[in-house]
């Protein structure tokens, strides 16, 4: 009986004794390291941006954006294990530390890069949410859509901005919320809603699995500014530079004309910007605690924006994308690196 | 307890034994621990949380509750907007979410009675198609049920301007069930107080007649004189009123129809999903219910002279109900807890707004709080009913 009583107690005094311990943040880079890989936070069904293909690869816009983050820090962008989220989940996920880096389209907001104790990185995709309708519907504009029933995906800005967009415009709405990307499509084929609306991006897939894809359009109409970016926590400022750098990096590899192809040309190059760059002169690795190879190995192994783009969402996919807002700053787009010096 | 354990119990209660060799003192002190254990754990769980989003700068607490929603609800028994507060959009989910319980829970009783009893039918083929439906229904996941239903009503039902319309007024179409109701008059609030009245007027009618049954002997049809009564008295306040017959008729505007009442596709889906895997096992419990009652009941009741219909309303119904009640129950709490996959077809159920406040605030501890609370309310308003109903029908052993 004593010992049941004294067992009691040390469970009790064990309980209370655990005080609510708070882990410090600041060391996501050691941690990735000693793991020997990077959890990275994906889609897992959205075509071009973060899916496995029929082999079970893993591909698209955001997949190489891990894969780059890999490759600067392990030299190799295979060093990952995906994890896929859904809306719901993708924000808590971050927090509570089940991924070092979120890359599934998720759109910077202020109230996200502040009340949920999250931090966007640099924008990798400039995206805006559009309408897809039915051309027989013989609508032109979006102005001309009051009355409609909208079929919406959930968990994301886009309800809201429909909500926005119809009520500054003083038109009605009837929206159907479904939360299967699947099902949604289905409903919105078999007319179930006169409008479909999401990010213009992902109109794309969607009228490329349309039944047929020529008795849809999308609107001209683009209501909403969706920076697409990645996403880590509050508090690790060196982790959340790794990522933004891994991004401007392709960014600005790009604009220096350095391409997978070429890269290893490009080290016997002349230039101190791309010396500097590709870390023959050292010194950048060191300031982000990586390899001074961190840039050739994003270029060699995962490539440039322009590639990376044109590979998975670009003209010669089923998604035929125009870089428009992607393009470099010098050709009309918002992709725009600062020196890497 | 005889009379001599008694006195040695008392006896050894006077003795001050060590209260640890007292069983019902060690039980308290055992309960109290466990309470103090779990109390602890639910306290440190909280804690621990707490400081986590403290330490992160994650927003807690319910203020979000009373700021603008900024998003549609599709369909809505109370009026909503963009400009509502989240407060609203929730009740919106919550009534959407017992609307769809209150009908799913009154039609799967009907129609699980009437397959259950089909089931035990002594016509082969009614009985052969009773459980060929039960053994369909219950053993498809409920999930794609509402798949299948969903897309029936959308693939196989016209466009909009392709309604068909059977009646003048009523139109059916891919985006629903349009049907024209009454315009706003006085008469129809005057109708449900007589309504009301009837009903009131029905119960003490038969109360009397029972009471004048055990009396005398003698019956009274009370069954339909209230069923006389309830139809008769709105009739009547209807016809006071100054007969309106204005209806408000849908009709063709834009994209979709307006004016009339609208049942859509993703509520019809729901009930329909839900009603029928519901029915299938309260079919079983049904049969359960009144296979319990052994036959020698009956040829009882028969041998002392009840008709038929006596027999089974007299004799077999009220014993068969003990058996099925607690586990129709607990079918009833199934179908509400089921109405939660509203979210895949699309119906703006509770979880479904939830969720979308969840996503827009970020705040989905709060959020899942509030989801889990409103069902557990739910399920415990139904279970402290039938709880009440089930010691009515009990057994009285005297």
């Amino acid at each position: 009986m004593r010992l049941i009583k004294a067992s009691i107690l040390v469970s009790l005094a064990a309980v209370l004794l655990l005080a609510p311990v708070v882990a410090m943040g600041g060391e996501t880079l050691d941690a990735v390291k000693a793991r020997g890989y990077l959890t990275v936070g994906v889609n897992g069904g959205l075509f071009g941006f973060g899916m496995p293909d029929e082999k079970g690869v893993w591909g698209g816009l955001d997949v190489d954006t891990g894969r780059a983050i890999a490759a600067a820090i392990f030299g190799d962008p295979e060093k990952i294990k995906y994890v896929t989220l859904t809306t719901q989940t993708r924000f808590t996920a971050v927090q509570s530390k089940e991924v070092d880096v979120l890359c599934r389209n998720a759109t910077r907001t202020l109230t996200r890069d502040t009340d949920l104790g999250l931090n966007f990185g640099q924008v990798n995709y400039y995206d805006g949410q559009g309408f897809l309708v039915p051309k027989k519907l013989g609508v032109k504009s979006a102005k001309e859509l009051n009355g409609a029933t909208v079929c919406v995906l959930p968990g994301t800005t886009t309800e809201q901005n429909a909500a926005d967009y119809f009520r500054s415009n003083n038109l009605t709405m009837k929206p159907v919320v479904i939360e299967q990307n699947l099902e949604l499509n289905k409903a919105f084929f078999a007319g179930r809603c006169d409008v479909l609306t999401s990010d213009a991006s992902q109109l794309a897939g969607i009228r490329g699995v349309a039944p047929n894809p020529d008795d849809y359009i999308i609107l001209p109409e683009i209501i909403s500014k969706e920076p697409l970016a990645p996403v880590v926590r509050h508090g690790d400022d060196q982790w959340r530079d790794i990522v933004d750098y891994t991004v401007l990096a392709m960014i600005a590899a790009e604009d220096m004309g350095i391409t997978s192809k070429n890269v290893d040309e490009m080290l016997t190059s002349k230039d101190p910007k791309i010396q500097r760059f590709l870390g023959v002169t050292p010194g950048n690795g060191k300031a982000l605690g990586l390899d001074e190879k961190w840039a050739y190995n994003i270029v060699k192994k995962v490539g440039n924006y322009g590639e990376v783009f044109e590979r998975n969402v670009g003209e010669k996919t089923k998604l035929g994308i125009k870089r428009g807002l992607n393009a470099q700053w010098k050709d009309g787009g918002l992709m725009y690196s600062p020196p890497f010096q | 307890m005889s009379e001599g354990q008694t006195a040695l119990a008392e006896r050894v209660e006077s003795q001050s034994i060590p209260f640890w060799h007292d069983p019902s003192k060690r039980a308290i002190v055992y309960q109290a621990v466990a309470l103090g254990v779990v109390l602890t754990l639910g306290y440190y769980l909280f804690a621990v949380t707490q400081a986590n989003l403290q330490r992160q700068h994650i927003a807690t607490g319910f203020s979000f509750i009373g700021r603008e929603a900024g998003f549609e609800i599709g369909e809505s028994m109370i009026s909503f907007s963009a400009t509502n507060t989240y407060a609203r959009a929730l009740l919106v989910g919550i009534l959407n979410t017992l609307e769809v319980a209150v009908i799913g829970i009154i039609l799967t009783i009907i129609l699980g009675t009437i397959v259950g009893v089909a089931r035990l039918s002594s016509n082969w083929l009614l009985s052969r198609l009773a459980a060929g439906y039960i053994e369909v229904l219950q053993n498809i996941p409920v999930l794609l049920q509402l798949f299948f239903w969903y897309s029936v009503f959308h693939d196989s039902l016209p466009l909009p301007r392709q309604s068909m319309n059977p009646l003048a007024g009523v139109f059916l179409n891919n985006r629903g069930f349009y049907f024209p109701i009454p315009v706003p008059h006085p008469a129809y609030a005057r109708m449900g107080i007589a309504l009301v009245i009837a009903c009131v007027a029905s119960y003490f009618l038969s109360r009397w007649s029972r009471m004048r049954q055990e009396k005398t002997g003698q019956t009274f049809p009370a069954w339909s004189a209230s069923a006389g009564m309830v139809i008769a008295l709105p009739l009547i306040a209807w016809a006071v009123s100054g007969v309106p017959t204005a209806l408000d008729s849908p009709h063709l505007m834009g994209f979709n129809f307006e004016g009339g009442m609208l049942v859509t596709p993703e509520f019809a889906a729901l009930l329909l999903g839900l009603v029928l895997y519901t029915s299938a096992f309260v079919a079983e419990v049904v049969r359960a219910g009144i296979q319990a009652i052994s036959h020698g009941q009956t040829e009882a009741a028969m041998s002392v002279g009840l008709k038929p219909g006596h027999v089974l309303t007299l004799i077999i119904l009220p014993q068969a109900l003990r058996v099925i009640i607690p586990p129709l129950t607990s079918q009833m709490l199934n179908l509400t807890k089921n109405s939660s996959l509203a979210v895949a077809i699309g119906y703006p159920d509770l979880v479904s707004v939830a969720n979308t406040t969840i996503n827009q605030t970020g705040q989905a501890i709060e959020g899942v709080a509030i989801i889990m609370v409103v069902y557990l309310f739910f399920s415990l308003v139904t279970s402290a009913f039938m709880n009440w109903y089930n010691k009515r029908k009990a057994l009285v052993e005297r």
